[in-house]
């Protein structure tokens, strides 16, 4: 009994210790950034092997949720939070940009093995469901000198809720005001056309095996997949490609007229060399932290992470953030009360 | 000596009480924590929303009819075509198997019901929904006037969901309806055969002795497909529309939690999926119970039955 009671208290002494040297943050949120995001902690902990940052990407509705409700230090979401929703948080939250990603047009049509252009007003109309053959003349008029066959157009869509649908129905209603008035914006909606996969790979899978379909899917989800895209007119009229280039530039563009909050679409974004859907995805944080010492770790964490922790994006298909970005960004951490 | 073992005879009794009212509490519990998750949806849409189409997260418009429909379409569906062929894989593993196919036999049954769902949906969108679509493709354009057969034709939707959840379905029930034969008593084969029954008319003598087993079994079957969630909304197609049609994508209540819940921020539509999970919950009980209460009257109109025939003979004999 006893020394079991002394081993109990050495125990005790041994985890109390190990808990002064390591330090551990919790966080939660968006499923999109989660390769780059543990690509970032496990090499920030190789550089500070004291510091442990666990993320569970549930998504970006259940990051916002635990970040409301406290159980984890940050959050992680592809849409910014309404104010609503920052309203009922307990203190104020911040949000930061971490990298850029994009969302593809991908298609299957029989014949078809060009790359082909469209317009965000296209893209609307076809997932309204007003444009339904692929040789109707709105598609052949952008597409001179392919051959478009008669057949129907299969609208896909995710069948979860995502901040990829989030991105896309963003960009839709930019460009469009009767997808604006009729559909909105949210990370899932009342689609008016199509079928539903879930997931990147659910979508993906269906388009590959329809002949007619379209999909969206994130611009990494088709390089991984090597599968062919089509280019979208930006608001500059060029029709562009997404790459990691051309998604920075929308960034780029988009920072000077960045709000104090971070909280921006960039989709439609203007200027030349733009990728048009195009979208940040943040970190939440609170301003003002209860826990001092894990806000000091975090804090440094983001600094590396905007900085030398850019030159993971581009291998993992992300786009890094411009500089413009980074520097006011990294003014706007001072804000948060590590003491 | 007898002191104690009366007094161990009540800690069991007690004990093992304790642990059926654990699950009678538990199912309490959950449907009073799903009102209370789900109150504010419950509050806002009332009754219309189980009666409404409109799903719209955008406007904070639900209404929960079109997966209550796809939900129920599916899974009767799915009976449908399960029920027949797995009686007919349990009488014949049963009844009429040579006796060394009938481990191999078994084993494959139980080892569809082993396989995990993913798996089935990954197969029903490469293997299934292609083949499904081509055959909705060479269908005849006079039958597509029919309002089953409507809509182009996608490949994903009622069709293969109600086929994939038939394949799930099918080792339940089969395997359940061949333990219901096996306790049918040999004398009742034998009394059969024995008044000069051919071999069909002895086995569909066991079928009916056992057939209050076998209603459960389908039902059972029934229970598994209204829950199925990860094979179903990777092959339905998922779209909230209430049709006939077996080509049109639909969707399930299963499936629309699986999709949304964790994205869903907003505190109405958090609530009105909950609220899903209620109705899901509501229906399922429904379910269980009818059955339940089918099994029970049949059962005691056996009893009635044997009961009128034997008062008679023990008239007689007085």
């Amino acid at each position: 009994m006893r020394t079991l009671g002394i081993a109990a208290i050495g125990f005790t002494v041994l985890v109390a210790s190990a808990a002064a040297q390591k330090m551990q943050i919790q966080g939660a949120g968006a499923t999109f950034p989660n390769p780059i995001y543990s690509k970032w902690f496990s090499e920030y902990n190789k550089l500070h092997p004291n510091v442990q940052i666990n993320y569970q990407p549930i998504g970006s509705g259940g990051g916002i949720r635990q970040i409301t409700g406290q159980t984890v230090f940050f959050g992680a979401s592809d849409g910014p939070m309404t104010g609503q929703q920052l309203k009922a948080a307990p203190g104020a939250l911040m949000h930061l940009p971490t990298v850029l990603g994009a969302i593809v047009p991908v298609y299957n049509i029989p014949g078809v093995t060009g790359e082909l252009k469209f317009t965000g007003e296209l893209l609307a109309n076809i997932y309204l469901g007003k444009v339904t053959k692929w040789n109707d003349a709105a598609i052949a008029q952008l597409n001179a000198g392919v051959k478009l066959p008669a057949t129907d157009i299969t609208v896909v869509h995710r069948s979860d809720g995502s901040g990829t649908t989030y991105i896309w129905v963003d960009y839709l209603s930019k460009v469009s005001p009767e997808w604006k008035s009729n559909v909105g914006v949210n990370t899932s909606v009342n689609w008016p056309a199509g079928v539903g996969g879930k997931g990147n790979e659910g979508v993906s899978g269906i388009v590959t095996q329809t002949p007619g379909s379209i999909g969206y899917v994130e611009l990494i989800y088709a390089l991984q997949n090597k599968i062919s895209y089509g280019t979208v007119r930006n608001a500059a009229g060029e029709f562009t490609k997404a790459t990691v280039q051309s998604v920075t530039a929308a960034a780029a563009a988009a920072a000077t007229q960045m709000p104090a909050d971070f909280r921006v679409s960039i989709t439609n974004a203007p200027g030349k060399g733009v990728y048009p859907i195009s979208s940040f995805t943040w970190l939440l944080l609170y301003e003002n932290p209860k826990d001092k010492a894990q806000a000091k770790t975090m804090v440094d964490f983001v600094k590396w992470a905007l900085t030398d922790g850019q030159k993971y994006c581009a291998p993992l298909g992300y786009a890094p953030l411009p500089d413009s970005v980074v520097k006011l960004e990294l003014a706007a951490i001072a804000r948060i009360r590590t003491s | 000596m007898r002191a104690g073992r009366a007094a161990g005879d009540l800690a069991f009794r007690l004990g093992t009480g304790l642990f059926g009212l654990v699950l009678v509490l538990l199912v309490a519990a959950i449907g009073a924590e799903l009102v209370r998750q789900s109150w504010l949806s419950i509050e806002t849409f009332g009754l219309n929303f189980w009666r409404t189409s409109i799903w719209d997260p955008v406007a904070g418009e639900f209404g929960a009819l079109p997966f209550i429909w796809g939900t129920l379409y599916s899974s009767m569906l799915a009976l449908l075509l399960a029920t027949p062929i797995a009686l007919g894989i349990a009488v014949f593993i049963s009844e009429l198997c040579p006796n060394r196919l009938r481990p191999p036999l078994v084993f494959l049954t139980e080892l569809l019901a082993a396989i995990p769902s993913i798996v089935y949906g990954l197969w029903g969108i490469f293997v299934l929904v292609p083949a499904v679509r081509a055959a909705e493709t060479a269908f005849p354009q006079a039958l597509k006037s029919l309002p089953f057969f409507s809509g182009p034709p996608f490949g994903l939707g009622m069709l293969s969901a109600a086929l994939i959840l038939a394949v799930m379905v099918i080792p339940f029930t089969s395997s359940i309806a061949r333990e219901v034969l096996k306790s049918v008593p040999v004398a009742q084969r034998e009394g059969a055969y024995a008044l000069g029954a051919t071999r069909f008319e002895a086995i569909t003598a066991a079928l009916y002795y056992a057939r209050t087993g076998i209603v459960g079994a389908v039902l059972l079957g029934f229970g598994r497909a209204l829950g199925e969630t990860m094979a179903v909304t990777m092959v339905i197609g998922n779209s909230p529309k209430v049709t006939l049609s077996l080509f049109a994508p639909q969707h399930t209540m299963a499936a629309v939690l699986a999709n949304e819940f964790s994205e869903a921020a907003d505190d109405l539509y958090l609530n009105a999926l909950i609220e899903i999970g209620l109705v899901l919950f509501v229906i399922t009980l429904v379910v269980n119970s009818l059955s339940r209460l089918l099994i029970w009257s049949m059962a005691r109109s056996e009893r009635q039955a044997a009961a009128t025939t034997v008062v008679p003979a023990a008239e007689s004999a007085a």
